[in-house]
């Protein structure tokens, strides 16, 4: 994905829709889906990083939300009553992230000489395990509490400026959501930056051509063990990040918010936008939150206005539509619904194709 | 035996085992600096066991290897690549859903250096390498004859075009000694007679070259020297043409202790025909 000059007033454009956006959903849909909103962003996050371990180096990892745990943990520690801890915002963040990446290269390491079933099957038990350790971990020293989660943990707050609160600016409010809104957006935005600069570098091309071929990869003298450590390691640190604001967000972390289910939906994100595009990814995130808040939401009033009572409980059908989206993109677009620019170039008859055919006449006539 | 000086690489008593089935046993070759060595052998022979060998994907069980005056012993692919040894492989190896360019760009990894800190914050040094990386690749797909436009997916490539980007990609590495795993397999005799002229080329920039081949009229043509390789015994070595008239390297192709004459230069040693 490149932008070239001329799709500057695009950019603008965009600027702005993104800076409105949530007092224009505020006002046509109200307060819970600025929220939405937010949880959106945090899921960007997630599947940004988990595109760099599976998009562009293409190790299917199933346990990714272990390092989104890392960070929330890290961050409920160190700004909750749990251990009477209070560290400002600005020195725990880089903390998480930073020992989300320790434990992306400690949980990658073993398994270098895995590949594809045997790396996700692994990668899964690693992410369970650490799921499990958070639970179990409060006695006999109690450190995470355990299943009861940690609870009142710090709000986001840079210096004396806190983002639980509600703040006027130009006359408008700006309450929590809106606030978190915009200091995620932030870092999103951060997380999509650093992204783009290493897909087109020397090291993302390293990580592509170990997704193509490793063998070939090691001969052309890529060091491929340094490669996907590495790899491992910024995909848990954008993990780690997004962990964190998620704990100062929501206030609360417990072991079950990062079951299985949650690393199968980032991958989800990944995949269903469009492997190793960050577009792709970007709009994977957003659909796979905001579609189901929508059936949530929208489900039961529309069974009851059609005919007339609520038949199918709107919990369990956000689960069969999600379910069935699934297998439709999977048929109708394999490559994900916004392939990456070199997926799509294959997938349309172009020059190159032409050429190619006009050659294998050109030898058929010989 | 002594060598002579500008014996660029040498493998004394190399030995492979896979379980039971010995590939490789006591094969000992030097390969002078600047020549074109052929290897040839009947299918299974163990050429490929050869090269896998000398490019780190396996492990030797015994003997020696050194190259460029320097021993290796258990070493990894991508160190031997930074000394300078770069391949192709039998069955096409490219990245298959990468550039063309891009394939060859990854080549120039093992020469350049920027990491993490210069991917992101795209400084003066770090774009200039990134400059240079892809105006090194643009010559290489130029050098090999590749005229498509640069951004083709390899997979989209002609199967001689794939072929020839392997050796552009491996070229890009900077390789001192290039080992060309049957680089002609498959190809035409117009398309083989212009690989011929590229090699000589390679060759001619200074690059040793090491060739695995079936077909004999490209080594008789091409190589300055040939070693036959079967059942992972070296069974002869010397100029194209005494091996050819050797009586053991006549068994091996044909089979029993024939008498029959070997096919002449431009037939197939009975294992493959150029189309």
């Amino acid at each position: 994905m490149k932008f070239n000059p001329k799709s500057k007033p695009l950019i603008a454009a965009l600027a702005i829709v993104l800076l409105v956006f949530p007092f224009v959903t505020d006002a046509l849909l109200g307060h819970g889906w600025v929220r939405i909103a937010d949880f959106a962003l945090l899921y960007i996050m997630l599947a940004l990083g988990l595109n760099i371990v599976v998009g562009y180096a293409g190790l299917l990892d199933l346990g990714y939300i272990a390092f989104f745990a890392v960070g929330a943990y890290t961050y409920a520690l160190l700004g909750s009553p749990q251990f009477g801890l209070h560290w400002p915002m600005w020195a725990v963040l880089p903390l998480g992230a930073l020992l989300a990446c320790f434990f992306g290269v400690l949980l990658g390491a073993p398994t270098l000489r895995l590949r594809g079933d045997y790396l996700a099957i692994v990668t899964l038990g690693f992410g369970e395990i650490v799921r499990i350790f958070m639970n179990n971990l409060n006695a006999p020293v109690n450190i995470t509490n355990g299943p009861q989660g940690i609870s009142l943990i710090d709000p986001l707050q840079i210096g004396d400026f806190s983002f639980a609160k509600t703040h006027e600016l130009f006359g408008l409010d700006f309450t929590t959501v809106h606030l978190h809104y915009y200091l995620f957006l932030g870092f999103t935005l951060l997380v999509i930056f650093v992204s783009l600069r290493l897909q087109n570098s020397r090291i993302g091309r390293a990580w592509m051509a170990i997704r193509e071929d490793e063998v070939a990869a090691s001969a052309m003298g890529i060091n491929t063990r340094n490669i996907k450590l590495l790899a491992f390691a910024m995909g848990a640190t954008f993990g780690g990040l997004s962990g964190c604001l998620f704990a100062g967000f929501q206030g609360f972390v417990s072991p079950e918010s990062f079951s299985l289910m949650e690393s199968i939906m980032i991958l989800c994100m990944v995949v269903l936008g469009g492997m190793g595009n960050i577009t792709g990814v970007v709009l994977g995130g957003v659909l796979l939150v905001v579609l189901p808040e929508a059936f949530r939401h929208g489900a039961g009033p529309l069974q009851l206005a059609i005919i007339g009572k609520v038949l199918i409980d709107p919990e369990s059908l956000r689960m069969l539509m999600f379910g069935l989206a699934l297998i439709l993109v999977m048929l109708w677009r394999p490559a994900g619904l916004w392939p990456s620019s070199m997926h799509r170039r294959e997938l349309e008859p172009d020059e190159a194709v032409a050429y190619q055919e006009q050659e294998t006449v050109y030898d058929a006539s010989r | 035996m002594t060598l002579p000086d500008n014996t660029l690489l040498e493998l004394s008593g190399v030995c492979k085992h896979f379980g039971g089935l010995t590939a490789l046993s006591g094969v000992s070759l030097h390969i002078r600096q600047g020549e074109i060595y052929g290897l040839i052998g009947p299918n299974g022979a163990g050429k490929t066991t050869l090269f896998n060998v000398i490019t780190g994907l396996y492990q030797l069980d015994q003997g020696t290897f050194k190259f460029d005056g320097n021993a290796y012993v258990r070493c990894k692919p991508h160190l031997l690549a930074q000394a300078g040894i770069a391949r192709t492989f039998q069955n096409i190896r490219l990245f298959a859903n990468m550039s063309a360019l891009e394939n060859i760009m990854v080549g120039r990894h093992v020469r350049t250096h920027s990491g993490i800190w210069g991917a992101l914050s795209r400084n003066a040094s770090a774009r200039a390498e990134e400059r240079a990386i892809a105006e090194r690749a643009r010559e290489l797909l130029h050098y090999v004859g590749i005229q498509r436009p640069v951004n083709t997916l390899a997979k989209n490539l002609s199967y001689g075009e794939q072929r020839r980007l392997e050796i552009a990609r491996a070229l890009a590495t900077e390789p001192k000694l290039l080992a060309l795993d049957e680089p002609v397999a498959g190809m035409n005799a117009t398309e083989t007679e212009s690989l011929k002229i590229l090699l000589q080329s390679i060759r001619s920039d200074g690059i040793t070259v090491l060739l695995i081949e079936h077909d004999v009229k490209l080594i008789m043509g091409l190589c300055d020297r040939v070693a036959v390789l079967d059942y992972g015994k070296k069974i002869a070595e010397g100029i194209p043409e005494e091996v050819r008239r050797d009586p053991l390297v006549i068994a091996a192709y044909l089979g029993g202790d024939s008498d029959s004459p070997l096919p002449q230069a431009g037939e197939g040693l009975g294992v493959r025909e150029a189309p």
